[in-house]
């Protein structure tokens, strides 16, 4: 089954190292996201895998068996491109059956096999259509469709919903969602989206410059990310991060609380600002508020909020959600 | 602001770029229209344009004296033989320098069309003497090669301005869908590729068959194409102006018949990757 290994695995172009040694288990069924800045290396680290990159040195174990030097083609992965990648020249009925065609299954398989892919993506009026004449999403089908019919050990997914419009992001994401809980395969899922990797995830990779910084469930990093980068990367909006006086008066050398454990008081509180912006999403409204001596703090308030630009509020952080970090940026525990 | 042509703009427009098509083609049409003359009326000054008594004798004259059949079929030969012998070299060439590019690839392609840049007279002399030491003098053998080697940076440059142009992930893509390379050439890559190979094929068709520095100097009678055909008709007296117009007629045919039915291929070849 698809449990993917990787062990000491580097990687360089020329003198430039873009993944130092890396250690990384992926479990069979898993769905799996590495998320990170652009330029961190998830990319990389996902055509690593893939093949289509080769390893400066260390081992990729698929399935068991070691995939170090197998090309692409026998790696029993499949893989959705950020493009689509798909064939422009073939209808969509051949686009899905590539695959097939390749592995040379009979004909009426194949067939079969792409009837019930089609109806499981929706396609089944557009399989003899070209690329050309889709839209974005339906190209998207086409290449998970590609990807589903000749049922691989893992699905690779990099950046594929990084074209698509803002609504149709989110349906595509409950769709790539519910296949993981139908088909049980597991996924490896590259986005530089953190919602995505919180929203789809069972295991989130958290890399910068080819590093892994943290791996954990979306709420293990929420709640315990391991450095600051981590801390500042995952949720939205932002965590607030204090330091200075202000942190060492709370015993750290940072602070870190995220918007929705800001509370605003009346009297009291640990900090007074001004109201600068304040956004209203309906559901929530988020406050930016001016503190002496701080980056401005975003509060989040859940529904509708009086507070005006301009308006003197008190500030008090809930305690328990206080993070605490130490002078290299590690979490204080 | 848009710019909208009015209706003097547009004829003067019009008028214009007739002028320079007719300044580019009027040799050629006065060669078509000195193949119908008399040799007397070919050299009469000043000439007529179309007033003149109008005659096949020319061509009857070639076709009597020369194999004007033999001089074609060599011209197919060689500039087809040439042409598909150098896409055979040049498709797996331009393949790895588009998709597996190296340090130097960049350079090798410059080199390449620098070749381009020497006077084809500067190896002559040495081309002449393995010619002639391999036999291959007056031979369709050697002529195909030694075009193929002339042509071939053209093929490789255009054959990879076109393989650039195809995007790596679809070939990626083809690889994790289990495709060898034979099969990502054969089933992906030469498809999506056939508009630039026609384009391709069918300027070194017309390169091939128009060249003349080589294939006059290679070939004395049996292997001779349709230049050959035409030098022979203009001799140091010069009194032959119709008959050579009425070889260089015949020469020029068939290309410009092709020519004509492909422009649309061959404009989008020459402009292709200009534009994106």
């Amino acid at each position: 089954m698809g449990r993917i290994t990787l062990s000491k695995v580097t990687k360089s172009f020329g003198d430039v190292a873009v993944i130092p040694p890396l250690d990384l288990e992926i479990e069979d069924g898993e769905f799996v996201v590495f998320v990170g800045p652009s330029g961190c290396g998830k990319s990389t680290l996902l055509r690593l895998i893939a093949g289509l990159e080769d390893v400066t040195s260390g081992e990729i174990v698929i399935d068991g068996k070691p995939a170090t030097d197998l090309p692409p083609a026998r790696r029993r992965l499949a893989m959705v491109f950020q493009s689509y990648a798909l064939y422009p020249h073939m209808s969509v009925r051949k686009n899905i059956a590539f695959p097939l065609k390749m592995a040379k299954m009979d004909p009426a398989e194949q067939e079969r096999r792409v009837l019930a892919a089609a109806k499981t993506l929706n396609l089944t009026d557009y399989l003899d259509r070209r690329p050309g004449q889709l839209s974005g999403g339906q190209r998207q089908r086409v290449a998970i469709g590609r990807a589903i019919v000749r049922e691989p050990e893992a699905f690779l997914f990099d950046e594929p919903l990084s074209n698509l419009d803002a609504a149709l992001r989110v349906n595509m994401r409950l769709e790539i969602s519910e296949l993981h809980q139908s088909l049980k395969t597991t996924m490896i899922y590259v986005t530089h989206d953190q919602v995505e990797a919180m929203t789809m995830a069972d295991k989130i990779v958290v890399l910068r410059a080819g590093h892994i910084e943290q791996v954990g469930s979306p709420l293990e990093l929420y709640r315990n990310p391991a450095n600051l980068f981590v801390a500042c990367f995952i949720g939205s909006p932002k965590m607030n991060v204090i330091t200075g006086e202000e942190a060492s008066r709370l015993g750290a050398h940072t602070i870190g609380i995220r918007p929705e454990h800001l509370a605003i008081t009346e009297s009291g509180g640990l900090w007074r600002g001004r109201v600068g912006v304040a956004e209203h999403l309906g559901s929530d409204t988020f406050l930016h508020v001016h503190v002496e001596g701080q980056d401005p703090l975003t509060v989040r308030v859940a529904g509708e909020a009086a507070w005006r630009h301009g308006d003197e509020v008190a500030l008090a952080p809930l305690p328990e959600h206080l993070h605490r970090f130490d002078a290299n940026g590690l979490a204080l525990r | 602001m848009a710019r909208r042509a009015t209706g003097t703009r547009k004829i003067l427009v019009t008028l214009a770029a007739w002028s320079v098509g007719l300044a580019i083609f009027f040799p050629i049409l006065w060669t078509i229209l000195t193949s119908f003359k008399t040799e007397a009326e070919a050299i009469a000054s000043p000439p007529s344009l179309i007033a003149f008594r109008w005659t096949l004798e020319n061509y009857v004259e070639v076709n009597a004296r020369s194999d004007y059949f033999l001089h074609f079929m060599n011209s197919v030969v060689i500039s087809l033989g040439s042409t598909l012998l150098g896409l055979l070299i040049a498709i797996p060439a331009a393949w790895s320098m588009a998709f597996v590019p190296a340090k130097r690839t960049k350079d090798i392609l410059m080199w390449m069309l620098s070749t381009k840049m020497l006077p084809p007279v500067g190896v002559l002399v040495p081309i002449y003497l393995i010619f002639r030491d391999f036999g291959l003098l007056d031979t369709r053998i050697g002529l195909i090669v030694v075009l193929t080697l002339i042509n071939l940076p053209i093929i490789v440059w255009m054959l990879f301005t076109y393989f650039k142009e195809i995007p790596g992930e679809i070939l990626e893509a083809a690889r994790m869908d289990g495709a060898s390379l034979w099969d990502e050439v054969v089933h992906v890559l030469t498809p999506m590729a056939v508009p630039g190979i026609a384009s391709t094929l069918l300027l070194n068709i017309i390169l091939a068959w128009n060249e003349a520095f080589w294939t006059l100097n290679l070939t004395a009678a049996k292997a001779a194409p349709l230049t050959a055909f035409i030098a022979s008709y203009s001799s140091p007296e010069g009194l032959f102006y119709a008959k050579l117009s009425a070889a260089s007629t015949l020469a020029i045919a068939p290309i410009l018949i092709l020519g004509w039915f492909s422009q649309k291929q061959l404009v989008r070849g020459l402009t292709f990757g200009a534009v994106k």
